[in-house]
């Protein structure tokens, strides 16, 4: 009963400081059990290293670090589970973006300033 | 009080050629680099002592490493549970260690655990309490119940919380500054200075002048593909101790967690999280016949939790060798003979996170195997947490030594505590004690890690995949390095990773601007090729088995072994030392 090989379709918003914002749209092969942060990390890995995301502990929802907006609601990339369909991820619009997903999210008395 | 306000200048060098971001300069007293356990404690000592701390992290403060993501025991002899002494635990600990503890340094583990564990009670961590005491519970290699924790997997968020709160309270004299990634550490005149670093939200090149550095910067695991490691412990530390002029020991010694979770997949939890389960539910391991096996190796469990982790590891991968691991290639992990109220009462929110994954455990076992966990070896230091290049110390994971050839479940914690704050002191002391100029930092001292850190990249290197350059990487660490050793792989995995040295080339991609993963991936794979050498570099020499580091070729312990390897960079080559009969061994670097 193999089905045809599913597919996640990820337009994630793109750019850094001073550039206009760009959606582009990638293809990740969806299993279940993962996480959008592994679909991050599988694309990163097989198609587009430039593309930034701000995570620390991948599996354990510990670190508190990978929080993005998934289809407008705020989400922590590793415990949203990755879903066949199309599914939007932009960053987070509250915080100060650095590049791509990767927003300044820690609390101003433990920056570098 | 402190004498030295933090200050910066922001100055215009003849570094600045192609300057994308401003150079930014600071002076402290004392910089520590990371923020776990070992860092924060670190940080909060040398405050206490008087000095003005720079507390600097590639990630956020307390939240990067493995110290948030402990999940369960920190052992002490506290003799609230039984009646207990350091001593027990450090005989525990030299046993564990198959003969290559670093006795001065597990004595210290042992000897000021309680005393950093109080501390930590004082400042509301919250240890599990029964009866109105700290309860304990034994993990394996311990001869009674010394292992404390806070409840429901949260040790390490509880850990982490705590001490940032403490770090808070000490704002007039810590400086935290999160997103600061330190590439290299300045050595002038055979003196640690400081370090040059890059802020990694903004992109501008940092230098850090400081009188004593404290290196926090955890462990190694990234190397390896099946791993419970954060984004943050590819062995920074190691490679800047090594480039810094501070040597390394057991190097070879990677320990891995026997049964980090396989299958089926799973979101949301690590890989280490059976472990809780095991100690406070026993659970039975079995292979793919559903056979209990742990007896053909020399102890059997019986539904208890007593297996070392060399032991379990060693175990279980013989199974998956000898066609009897279970689908995935690991072995079952069995709680079906614990009832659901059990379960419950042990992991209340824990069993609806399973819940959530499909993941029924009175009804299923789930499939394990050995994961990279822990790293013994690392930067030599006397019991001070001094290196031999005055004013670095070291404190946490990056120690090497404590725990020999194996460690013992729960001493991880401990050590980050309790070398943290003995490294604490010892910085604050140093500077105390120095004479004028307190900042000896050279105007040609660190330029050529500052000349790196801004340098632009080749436009063509934008197409260079870091992110699979270290998943190639962790697989060959995986494939040739991991529990079970041969020869023949290790040249093998050597090769390897020397073409990926060179594919990585001399320079960055991309600029020194905000948040630039790439960038950042190649720095992590410029330190990352140089600690794998060293492993697999020392891992060849030690032509016998013990501890975590088991040679089928060689596959019995020998006496003339019980010594210590070191690695020193020396001229960008890497040499080690200290095999028995053997002359020392160098590799291109
Ligand atoms: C999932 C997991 C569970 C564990 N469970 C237990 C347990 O139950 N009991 C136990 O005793 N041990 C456990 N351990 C081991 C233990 O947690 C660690 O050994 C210990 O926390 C290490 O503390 P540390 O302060 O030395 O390093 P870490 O907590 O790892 O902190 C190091 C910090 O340094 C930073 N850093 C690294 N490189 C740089 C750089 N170049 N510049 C700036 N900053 C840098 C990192 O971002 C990180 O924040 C566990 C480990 C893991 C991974
Ligand atoms: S990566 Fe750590 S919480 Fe998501």
């Amino acid at each position: 009963m193999t089905a045809a090989k599913q597919i996640a379709t990820l337009k994630i918003q793109r750019g850094g400081v001073g550039e206009a914002a760009r959606f582009e749209r990638f293809e990740v092969p969806f299993e279940p059990g993962q996480s959008v942060l592994d679909g991050l990390r599988w694309l990163r890995a097989a198609a587009d290293p430039t593309l930034a995301i701000r995570f620390s502990c991948i599996n354990a929802n510990a670190c508190k670090e990978c929080m993005i907006q998934l289809d407008g609601e705020t989400v922590y990339a590793c415990t949203a589970r990755l879903e066949p369909r199309e599914m939007t991820l932009t960053p987070l619009p509250n915080k100060k973006l650095l590049r791509d997903l990767v927003t300044e999210i820690a609390s101003p008395s433990e920056r570098f300033k | 009080m402190h004498r030295f306000a933090l200050h910066r200048i922001r100055e215009n060098t003849r570094y600045e050629r192609r300057m994308a971001a401003e150079l930014v300069t600071i002076e402290t007293d004392v910089l520590v680099v990371g923020s776990g356990a070992a860092g924060m404690y670190a940080a909060i000592e040398a405050a206490r002592r008087g000095a003005a701390v720079l507390l600097a992290d590639r990630s956020l403060i307390g939240r990067g490493g493995a110290t948030v993501m402990a999940q369960m025991t920190v052992a002490a002899a506290l003799g609230e549970e039984t009646p207990d002494d350091w001593r027990h635990h450090y005989d525990d600990t030299i046993a564990a260690g198959r003969g290559l503890c670093d006795e001065a340094l597990a004595r210290l583990l042992c000897e000021e655990a309680s005393d950093c564990i109080r501390e930590l009670d004082r400042w509301g961590v919250g240890w599990a309490r029964k009866d109105g005491h700290i309860t304990a519970t034994q993990a394996p290699g311990h001869d009674r119940p010394r292992c404390v924790y806070v409840d429901f997997i949260n040790t390490g968020p509880a850990v982490s919380k705590t001490l940032r709160a403490e770090i808070a309270r000490h704002h007039k004299s810590i400086c935290k500054a999160g997103d600061l990634c330190v590439v290299d550490l300045i050595v002038g005149d055979g003196e640690a200075s400081g370090a040059v670093a890059w802020h990694l939200s903004s992109g501008a090149p940092v230098m850090v002048a400081a009188q004593a550095t404290v290196l926090a910067t955890g462990g190694l695991t990234r190397l390896f593909a099946r791993n419970s490691a954060s984004a943050n412990m590819g062995g920074d530390g190691y490679a800047l101790a090594l480039r810094a002029g501070a040597p390394l020991i057991d190097m070879e010694f990677v320990q891995f967690f026997p049964i980090g979770h396989l299958a089926p997949r799973l979101i949301g939890m690590d890989p280490i999280m059976w472990d809780p389960f095991r100690y406070k539910l026993g659970g039975r391991l079995r292979n793919g016949r559903m056979e209990e096996f742990t007896a053909a190796y020399g102890s059997d469990e019986d539904g208890k939790y007593v297996l070392t982790r060399d032991l379990a590891t060693y175990a279980i991968l013989k199974e998956v060798a000898a066609g009897r691991g279970s689908p995935h290639g690991g072995a079952y992990l069995s709680f079906a003979h614990c009832s659901r109220q059990a379960l419950r009462a042990a992991f209340g929110p824990v069993i609806d996170r399973l819940a959530a994954n499909a993941i029924d455990l009175t009804r299923m076992p789930v499939e394990v195997a050995p994961i990279a966990h822990y790293h013994m070896g690392g930067v030599k230091a006397d019991a001070r947490m001094a290196t031999e290049v005055p004013g670095l110390f070291v404190a946490g994971e990056v120690v090497g030594g404590a725990n020999g050839a194996n460690r013992l479940s729960g001493n991880a914690i401990t050590e980050a505590l309790v070398f943290g704050r003995r490294a604490g002191a010892s910085a604050a002391e140093r500077v105390k004690h120095r004479a004028p100029p307190r900042h000896r930092m050279r105007p040609q001292d660190g330029a050529a890690a500052l000349d790196l850190v801004r340098r632009d990249g080749f436009t063509r290197d934008r197409r260079k995949n870091t992110a699979a350059m270290i998943a190639r990487l962790q697989a060959i660490m995986t494939d040739d390095v991991g529990p079970l050793r041969t020869g023949r792989g290790l040249a093998h995995a050597m090769t390897q990773i020397e073409a990926l040295g060179d594919e990585l080339g001399e320079r960055p991609p991309g600029r020194a601007a905000n948040f630039d993963l790439q960038r950042l991936e190649w720095f992590d794979l410029r330190n990352m090729l140089v600690v794998a050498r060293a492993i697999v570099q020392c891992a060849l020499n030690r032509t016998e088995s013990r501890g975590a580091h088991q040679r089928e070729d060689f596959s019995t312990t020998r006496p003339e072994w019980q010594v210590h390897q070191t690695v020193r960079g020396r001229d960008g080559r890497l040499q080690t030392s200290g095999a028995p009969h053997a002359a020392a061994t160098v590799i291109a670097s």
